[in-house]
């Protein structure tokens, strides 16, 4: 079993968990992600690592409540655990191998929506420790789902937050956030690294294309072993097959297919949603009639 | 005379009844008429069926314990050479190995040998008969990768000359393919697999699950830090093979390995479990091989219309003739001749059909198969909502990637010594579908048993010991 050493609820639906991996932590990079399964009859769920302590051997792991498995991951507290957390999969962040120097010269702008907030955390730490610096703008519906804000000030040269209701900071999305940084206060970026929704990286690609800035984006396509074994994490990058768990989980998202990748991550969608329907409908004392639950 | 004997039927679930469980097909043979068929061995005094055996069974000894009701002792003689034969009896091509090689099949057929591997695997297991105590520990550590066949047959015989063994298990369950690729139906999961798992570990061999060696642990690390002498690589054969064809990342095009793994590790079928499948109505699964056989039995169980698209004929399937067999009795379709040019996608990016093109054989390729030519301009349609790619796999690299000094050969497979599967680095050795590509159980286990046998013999020469006498 691997312990849940420390659980804080971030916003509602949203949890952060350090959890016992020693190995995982000994090994895991910036850009990295784990899965994990919360008991044997569960599915295997992959998620990024957002921070870990090689010393006293914990990875953090930030969860967003979206389908069952993900909720019964957010019901565990401190002290239960997990069945199986395996990692580090996928490779490292691109930046993890450049000249350090190179990378210091560098003008780094990260754009986090939702939950993939957490996946950027531990990069623009790194980045931080290094002696580099990077922009963050961090995008949420609104001020509620905001998360690890206080963190990513700490860590980020500048932080800029867009809200789409306007609850706190830039009233828009996080790319006319951006581009009211570029076009009004004159920032220049060389790279953009986007992480969050797939429909937001989409867009960021979209803009930041007509920019011609290089962009990196983090996809968190479905994903049964993570090992390359079931390549149900295909996506197409630059009209090519990749998988998503061992060739990234970062792609070039001037190359990437999202409206492929969108679709295929709603594969299993309505079959999930329909087995929460039945369960519900079960727990309510409802039997299907026409034999569905069978 | 014994050899006038017919050989003895095998039981097994009605076909249409089978055909939407996954209890086991096979019921295998009872106390009588395994004694029965035991009667019809002939003992050869050069038996050429344990030449045919990779891990060479004492087939002629066990047999003649059977035939003696001395159904222990037949386990006994079993485990001296393979501690699988539950799973053995079950999965492995007899018809081509120990069958495949009786003098009886010369005029009639052959000893079931593999029925009776099974009921003597079974009868041990079920009747408490463990395997036999291990040597005192010696001290030395062996790092084995991978619970599979090849894994658990090389770290068996390690802990029984004496070393301390691990295995490291990327998945969350040991077995390897016995676990995610091979169908409840076939190969039972917790009656048969864990029972035989848990055998090895009664040898003293510890298996860690959740370790991916190469991004958890480098082989490296394993040696250097964590104080192993050597290193066994059973990884397996690892990446699916897609066709490259378009429409292939439609909604519904899944590798056979994605599909059986859903159905057999995060066991789909069974309800209690949180996985989802999607089998759709009409499934069609391009491949002909033993993994073809078993996706498309396990999606007409799901509920679906099965069916089989495979380029060359029916005497070029792959597959055994046995898996064929269950599976046409079973109402599963067979396309021959027929292979995918385009999977066709409706308007929100499902699979609709699949578009093929029918072919006829030509001249024999490099593999004496004759190589299927397209008919030109006779294409046509075929209904379907899931498309199941079963076109074999290719090793991943992420153990040779991340370990200097370890060559792999233009296919992306493992180089290493045929007879003792040591590497291009001393002191790691490999076997199994890691090498010699997607290939049988038996044949990975029989590698698992060489290299274990040189690695015995790698330590003892480094560490200037005596050569192991029982190594083999």
């Amino acid at each position: 079993m691997f312990r849940i050493v420390k659980k804080r609820e971030l916003a509602e639906n949203i949890c952060l968990m350090n959890v016992e991996a020693p190995r995982v932590a000994r090994s895991a990079r910036p850009g990295q992600f784990v899965i994990v399964r919360v008991d044997d009859r569960g599915e295997r769920i992959p998620l990024t690592v957002c921070d870990y302590n090689r010393e006293e051997g914990w990875v953090t792991i930030v969860t967003q409540v979206v389908g069952r498995s993900t909720r019964k991951i957010c019901a565990l507290n401190e002290g239960d655990g997990f069945a199986d957390f395996v990692g580090p999969l996928g490779k490292p962040s691109e930046f993890v191998y450049e000249n350090i120097d190179e990378l210091r010269s560098k003008r780094i702008l990260f754009i986090a929506g939702g939950v993939g907030t957490a996946p950027v955390y531990p990069q623009v730490k790194w980045l931080k420790e290094q002696g580099a610096h990077a922009d963050v703008i961090i995008g949420a519906k609104n001020k509620s789902l905001l998360i690890l804000t206080d963190e990513m000030r700490q860590a980020a040269e500048n932080l800029y937050i867009a809200t789409d209701d306007g609850s706190e900071g830039f009233k828009g999305l996080v790319t006319d956030c951006m581009r009211e940084l570029i076009d009004r206060q004159g920032k220049k970026y060389d790279v953009v690294v986007a992480i969050g929704p797939m429909i937001m990286m989409k867009f960021v690609a979209k803009t930041t294309l007509e920019y011609g800035i290089k962009t990196i984006v983090s996809l968190n396509s479905l994903m049964v072993d993570g090992t390359g074994m079931c390549g149900a994490c295909r996506v197409s990058v630059g009209g090519k097959t990749y998988f998503t768990c061992v060739d990234g989980p970062e792609f070039d998202a001037h190359q990437v297919d999202f409206d492929e990748a969108m679709r295929r991550q709603g594969m299993y969608k309505t079959i999930e949603s329909r087995i929460e329907k039945m369960e519900r409908e079960k727990a309510e004392g409802h039997s299907c009639r026409i034999g569905l639950d069978k | 005379m014994a050899n006038k004997i017919p050989r003895v039927p095998v039981r097994e679930q009605e076909p249409r009844v089978r055909a939407t469980n996954f209890e086991e097909v096979c019921y295998g043979y009872d106390e009588a008429e395994a004694v029965l068929e035991a009667t019809r061995c002939l003992n050869c005094k050069k038996p050429r069926c344990v030449e045919q055996c990779p891990v060479s069974v004492k087939i002629p000894q066990f047999i003649q314990a059977v035939a003696g009701r001395r159904f222990d002792e037949a386990a006994r003689i079993i485990a001296q050479d393979s501690l699988l034969p539950s799973v053995c009896g079950r999965v492995c091509p007899q018809e081509t190995q120990c069958e495949g090689a009786c003098i009886l099949g010369m005029k009639g057929e052959p000893v079931a040998i593999g029925k009776l591997e099974r009921f003597v695997g079974d009868w041990g297991r079920e009747n408490g008969i463990r395997p036999a105590a291990v040597p005192e520990k010696n001290g030395i550590k062996v790092a084995v990768i991978g619970s599979g066949p090849a894994g658990l047959a090389c770290a068996a015989d390690l802990a029984k000359m004496g070393y301390t063994v691990k295995i490291f298990e990327a998945l969350h369950k040991a077995g390897g393919v016995l676990e995610y690729g091979i169908p409840e139906f076939r190969l039972p999961k917790s009656r048969v697999v864990a029972a035989e798992v848990e055998n090895v570990k009664r040898l003293g061999v510890e298996i860690e699950t959740d370790v991916v060696v190469g991004r958890t642990v480098t082989v490296d690390q394993l040696m250097d830090e964590e104080g192993y002498a050597a290193v066994f690589i059973g990884s397996g054969a690892g990446l699916p093979r897609f066709m490259n064809i378009p429409g292939e990342n439609l909604n519904g095009v899944v590798s056979a390995n994605e599909f059986l793994t859903r159905a057999n590790l995060m066991k789909a079928f069974d309800g209690e479990y949180d996985t989802p499948i999607y089998v759709g109505k009409r499934v069609a699964v391009v491949g002909g091989g033993n993994v073809a056989m078993d996706a498309v039995r396990t999606a007409a169980r799901l509920g679906a219309e099965a069916t089989i698209v495979y380029r060359r004929s029916e005497k070029e399937l792959p597959a055994r003739v046995e898996e064929v067999h269950h599976a046409k009795e079973e109402g599963i379709e067979f396309r021959m001749l027929t292979n995918p040019v385009e999977v066709l996608g409706d308007e929100n990016g499902w699979v609709r059909g699949l578009r093929c093109i029918r072919m006829e054989l030509g001249e024999p390729d490099a593999s004496g198969r004759r190589s299927p030519v397209e008919v030109k301009g006779s294409e046509f349609d075929i209904e379907c909502d899931v498309v199941i790619m079963a076109l074999g796999t290719s090793p991943n690299p992420l153990i040779s990637s991340s370990t200097a000094g370890l060559e792999t050969n233009r296919r992306g497979c493992l180089v290493a010594d045929e007879r003792t599967g040591a590497t291009t680095r001393p002191g790691i050795f490999a076997g199994g579908d890691a090498v010699t590509g997607a290939a049988t159980v038996i044949l990975a286990m029989g590698a698992g048993r060489q290299a274990a046998g040189a690695i015995d013999a790698y330590i003892r020469e480094k560490n200037g010991m005596e050569t192991s006498e029982s190594s083999r």
